[in-house]
């Protein structure tokens, strides 16, 4: 067993137990701070894949960012221990048959599809071996050829604040 | 180095775990917290693909993703608000508006 094997074991294990985590914590709080491990776990599993720049963003947009204003919504609206109904209850173990079934039947076929793709197409090392020229051509690729797309995106960003401060302003009576 | 399969398995599992999350919790923001999880999970396969490809397209898109992450949390949050403050629970059980 070689060294990034084992750390993709150590890092894939933290992710699906923050996700259990999530799942059965009562608290949304917990549930909060769990998904945190998960995103930092996979932010490891980007840097052992060679995406230096998608791990740095991972955890200081999705890590930082994204969970802080999560966090904060839970304390501002006081979020207590979440009820269950009878029927909620009942729908775990049904549900968790068919996760597992759904998650299989994925993992099967894009491992299928995987490998004709990856057997007949030309793979190989990134063009360069340096981060920093990885981090380079990401950035040739968003502002050359995903030029609209990006652009597009402030747009996007500009509307979810707009919608953001619409919906959270307290009516005017 | 770790075979692609290995990422695109674990990133199954986070996603059925996702799914799961989204239909059995009740309350409200862990619901939304689980859509983030499933949208981590499909990031994580795009990096791994983009890894196998030898190709940076994946990177890019996952970028995307995490932009359109960042906007949805945003507005959700600020419905998850409104629901709070008009109908003062976070039990989506109890947000039945639409039930007839």
């Amino acid at each position: 067993m070689t060294a990034p094997l084992i750390v993709f074991f150590v890092l894939a294990a933290l992710a699906v137990i923050g996700a259990v985590s999530l799942i059965f914590q009562k608290h949304p709080i917990h549930s909060a701070l769990s998904l945190i491990v998960v995103m930092i776990a996979l932010a490891g599993l980007y840097l052992l894949l060679g995406a230096e720049f998608v791990a740095a963003v991972q955890i200081i947009v999705y890590g930082g960012a994204i969970m802080v204003l999560f966090v904060f919504v839970i304390m501002l609206l006081n979020a207590g221990v979440e009820e269950h109904t009878s029927i909620s209850k009942m729908a775990g173990p049904a549900g968790l048959l068919l996760v597992i079934a759904l998650a299989g039947l994925v993992a099967a076929t894009i491992v299928r599809s995987t490998d004709s793709i990856l057997g007949t197409m030309q793979t190989g090392e990134m063009s360069s071996p340096l981060g920093v020229s990885k981090t380079l051509g990401i950035s040739n690729m968003i502002f050359k050829d995903f030029v609209y797309p990006f652009e597009l995106t402030s747009f996007l960003i500009l509307v979810a604040v707009l919608g953001a401060t619409v919906l959270a302003q307290r009516e005017k009576s | 180095m770790v075979p692609t399969n290995y990422y695109v398995i674990l990133s199954a599992i986070l996603f059925g775990l996702g799914v799961f999350a989204f239909i059995f919790k009740r309350n409200i923001i862990t619901i939304f917290m689980s859509i983030e999880l499933m949208l981590n999970a499909v990031n994580l396969a795009f990096v791994a693909f983009s890894q196998a490809l030898g190709k940076l397209d994946g990177q890019v898109f996952v970028l995307f993703v995490i932009v359109v992450a960042a906007a949805e949390a945003a507005v959700g949050l600020g419905i998850i608000i409104l629901i709070a403050r008009n109908r003062q629970t976070l039990n989506v059980e109890r947000v039945d508006l639409l039930k007839l």
